[in-house]
């Protein structure tokens, strides 16, 4: 036992001060719960306004369509995230080291069928639980799995151009939000007959952005050769 | 006029503009510091527009979707908005004039600074607007972690300490914003804050989400003792970055916090006393930490943590004078947002000069740099609260407020610390006219480095002359 | 007591762990995962509260989540890109005021 970190680990009087001020605010904060709430939520409204929005999906409607800005925001929220990744240097070396065979098997199974699996979660998205960020974590965790594999196939691909990518989901969510103001309506009103599809664009551009933000992210800095 | 006003919709553009102008600084890295320029250009103007409309129009509202609130989210510009958009946009644009010289030799640097700093004004434009509750979360957020991004772009040890505890306490501030949120919308039905102020009635189920979200706000405004981790951050930040934080973001979390209290008109003398008692603190500490440093950064910045104390006097002056107060607080608050982005400026240009930020190795430096020396020296001016600055106004109007209740003690707080103020303003050009014994490069700084701080020290300085206009903005705000 | 109530108590719970972990830990990476369990918490305290209610289920706590869990990856992702930066920079994944103390608990507290 070293005595020199007794003397810099927090004592006990500071611990029992904590779990009292913890106390009381967990206290505060359950009597607040048990409260008999005073209004009702939206969900009624969110019912009586579905068949307007373009979507089945009670949570996909007020996700992308009445509070559609809280996703944009979101959005930038996690494109603002990986610009400040970048910004902090190169991406850490991965030690290259002999995969496990479970992983690769499990590879060999599972990345081919992510990219139906984000199709689907991307497509059901509309009428049952599903959605863009869904379908990208789907393909960005392929992705990972593929990173961690360390396997480098022989295949010679162009390079891929990844800032357009990045950029092309609140790109094109901020696109359409303009799109639709011709004719008096108010920035991302899309009109009722063609909500469906324009969420469905704007999902799907989405889908692209977040699989590789958070691929990105897994990799933790700028690849070598961007700027 | 009116007309022209109200043929685009100003207020989201605000939002938009810089939003677009991120990805497109960070699409092109090699034209992002002419981007940065252009998009902050037309943000300024589109922020300046709201504030014509509300000043020719009253209040605005801009329903996002075509959904009304409860079920959709609406975006508000009343006048304390769009005062905070005006600081915003003022404080914005030299700071973008000035990072764009400052950051001419780093390039690595260049292309990662524009894009961080438009989805930060993109957050403190969305966040002054915002009618929303949990809208306003997620506002926070992109706020903090732009800011987090651009301390820690520096790249020194420090500065990413600083980071990581910025992140840390951004991050527990937030968390604290969002169990108030989940607990008002069980309580309440709705986020809406228009909707919230008429059915919340007090009690239990408004106290305690209240409590939380003010004790978040707190954290991220860096009110003593939640100060902890403002003087590392924003004193080892690059100079813009330090004028932004300082100067920008600090204030939101405020404005937010007032905000919430103007909506839910909270009673009771206990909390008012508390936040008062607690500002005092901060301004007798904040200014006698800022005597003992020796670097100039952490002097502004533990100046930022006092001046933040004067923001919070008015909470126990308001139940009587709630005019006086809550405008003389706000004003200070525009006018520190000036006066500290200036003094972060200077710091940086001096920094610039020599290499160093030493204090008592200036070594005379008025006689290279005496316009970033008046900018220094004028900054000062407004936040020890000489006329006519705006800090001057400001604290005239916080004195006004507790003489006229007989409030002897706040008034005392208020002119000693001006007095603290000016003391640790003195130290600093008293030695800018000593002669230091040791050798010290000398660098040439831009003269746009110079003249942007001189300009904001200067407006800060000229924001007097602007109370009798900006002041009426608030009528139907306060409550 | 309803499933939502548990729910939302169990949020509670995990806030308090959080946070006391939070304040408590030195090396930075629990730190984040300190945060990261709050934020659990607060979600589950949101999904929890809104089922608590006779009439179904709310879906403006679930979208709020759903919004909530984007941003928490985001926050965590920088946080631990920063710590890895702070950690090759400094030596040692802790901040300064940390960095004598016991990191990888050691001394068995």
């Amino acid at each position: 036992m070293k005595t020199r970190d007794a003397a810099t680990e927090p004592g006990l009087a500071f611990r029992i001060g904590l779990a009292l001020l913890l106390f009381a605010i967990t206290a505060g904060l359950a009597l607040a719960l048990l409260a008999e709430p005073v209004a009702p939520g939206v969900a009624g409204q969110v019912e009586a306004a579905l068949g307007d929005s373009g979507a089945k999906n009670h949570v996909t409607a007020v996700l992308l369509n009445f509070r559609g800005y809280d996703t944009l925001l979101e959005l930038a929220v996690l494109t603002s995230a990986l610009v400040g990744v970048w910004a902090l240097g190169v991406a850490p070396d991965i030690r290259e080291t002999t995969p496990s065979p479970v992983l690769l098997g499990m590879n060999s199974v599972l990345i081919p069928l992510a990219p139906l699996f984000c199709a689907y979660l991307l497509w059901a998205g509309a009428s049952r639980p599903g959605g863009a960020f869904q379908a990208g974590a789907v393909l960005a965790a392929a992705a990972v799995l593929y990173n961690i594999s360390c396997r480098r196939p022989e295949l010679r691909l162009p390079r891929a151009p990844l800032r357009p990518g990045i950029v092309i989901g609140l790109g094109v969510f901020i696109a359409t939000g303009f799109g639709v103001m011709g004719g008096g309506r108010a920035f991302m009103e899309y009109p009722a007959g063609l909500a469906g599809g324009l969420i469905l664009l704007i999902e799907t551009a989405a889908t692209l952005s977040i699989a590789l933000i958070l691929a990105s992210l897994f990799v933790g800095g700028r690849p070598e050769g961007e700027p | 006029m009116s007309e022209w006003l109200a043929g685009a919709p100003w207020m989201m553009l605000a939002i938009m503009l810089p939003l677009a102008g991120a990805l497109v600084a960070f699409l092109l890295p090699r034209h992002s510091a002419l981007v940065g320029l252009g998009a902050g250009l037309l943000t300024a103007c589109a922020a300046l527009a709201v504030m014509l409309q509300v000043a020719a129009d009253g209040r605005q509202a801009y329903q996002l979707g075509g959904w009304p609130a409860p079920l959709g989210i609406e975006l508000v510009a009343d006048g304390l908005s769009v005062l905070m958009l005006a600081m915003t946009a003022v404080v914005g644009v030299a700071v973008s004039v000035y990072a764009r010289v400052y950051l001419a030799d780093s390039p690595d640097k260049v292309r990662r600074f524009w894009p961080l700093w438009l989805f930060l004004w993109a957050a403190l434009n969305a966040l002054f607007q915002a009618g929303d509750a949990f809208n306003l979360y997620v506002t926070l957020e992109l706020m903090g972690l732009s800011a987090v991004a651009l301390v820690a772009l520096s790249g020194s040890g420090p500065a990413l300490s600083g980071a990581m505890r910025y992140l840390l306490v951004s991050l527990l501030g937030s968390l604290s914003y969002l169990v108030g949120v989940a607990l008002l919308y069980h309580a309440y039905g709705t986020l809406d804050l228009a909707l919230l102020s008429e059915r919340a009635d007090g009690g239990l189920q408004l106290a305690v989400p209240l409590g939380a979200m003010i004790a978040g706000l707190l954290l991220k405004t860096g009110l003593f003792p939640f100060h902890i981790w403002l003087p590392p951050a924003h004193g080892s930040a690059r100079a813009p970055v330090s004028a932004l934080l300082s100067g920008l973001v600090v204030k939101a979390s405020f404005y937010l916090l007032l905000r919430l209290w103007f909506t839910f008109t909270p009673e009771g003398q206990g909390v008012p006393l508390l936040l008062g008692s607690l500002g005092a603190t901060a301004i007798f500490w904040g200014s006698i930490q800022a005597l003992r440093q020796k670097r100039l950064k952490l002097l502004v910045a533990y100046s930022t943590v006092a001046q933040l104390g004067y923001l919070f006097i008015a909470f126990p002056l308001a139940n009587l004078e709630p005019a006086l107060a809550w405008g003389g607080s706000i004003y200070l608050a525009l006018s520190h947002a000036m006066a500290k982005g200036a003094m972060f400026l200077a710091a940086g240009s001096i920094m610039t000069q020599g290499g160093h930020d030493e204090i008592d190795e200036l070594d005379r430096v008025v006689e290279r740099m005496p316009l970033t020396l008046a900018a220094f020296a004028l900054s000062g001016i407004s936040l020890a609260g000489l006329p006519p600055s705006g800090g001057f106004v400001g604290k005239w109007m916080l004195l006004q407020a507790a003489m006229t209740q007989g409030s002897w003690f706040w008034a005392l707080v208020i002119i000693v610390g001006g007095l603290l103020t000016a003391t640790y303003v003195f130290r600093v050009l008293g030695f800018a006219f000593t002669k230091s014994p040791h050798e010290h490069e000398r660098h040439d700084v831009p003269a746009t480095m110079e003249w942007t701080a001189l300009v904001l020290a200067l407006g800060a300085v000229l924001l007097g002359f602007a109370a009798p206009w900006a002041l009426p903005l608030l009528e139907g705000v306060l409550p | 007591m309803s499933s939502g109530l548990l729910f939302a108590c169990g949020g509670l719970g995990l806030l308090a762990i959080g946070l006391w972990a939070l304040v408590l830990r030195a090396h930075l990476i629990r730190k984040v995962l300190a945060v990261n369990v709050m934020g659990s918490g607060a979600f589950l305290l949101l999904v929890g509260a809104g089922s608590m209610g006779e009439t179904g289920v709310d879906p403006v706590p679930q979208a709020m989540v759903i919004t909530g869990i984007v941003v928490a990856i985001s926050a965590t992702a920088l946080a631990l890109a920063l710590v890895l930066r702070l950690a090759n920079a400094t030596g040692k994944p802790a901040l300064p005021e940390d960095r004598e103390r016991d990191l990888m608990d050691e001394g068995g507290r």
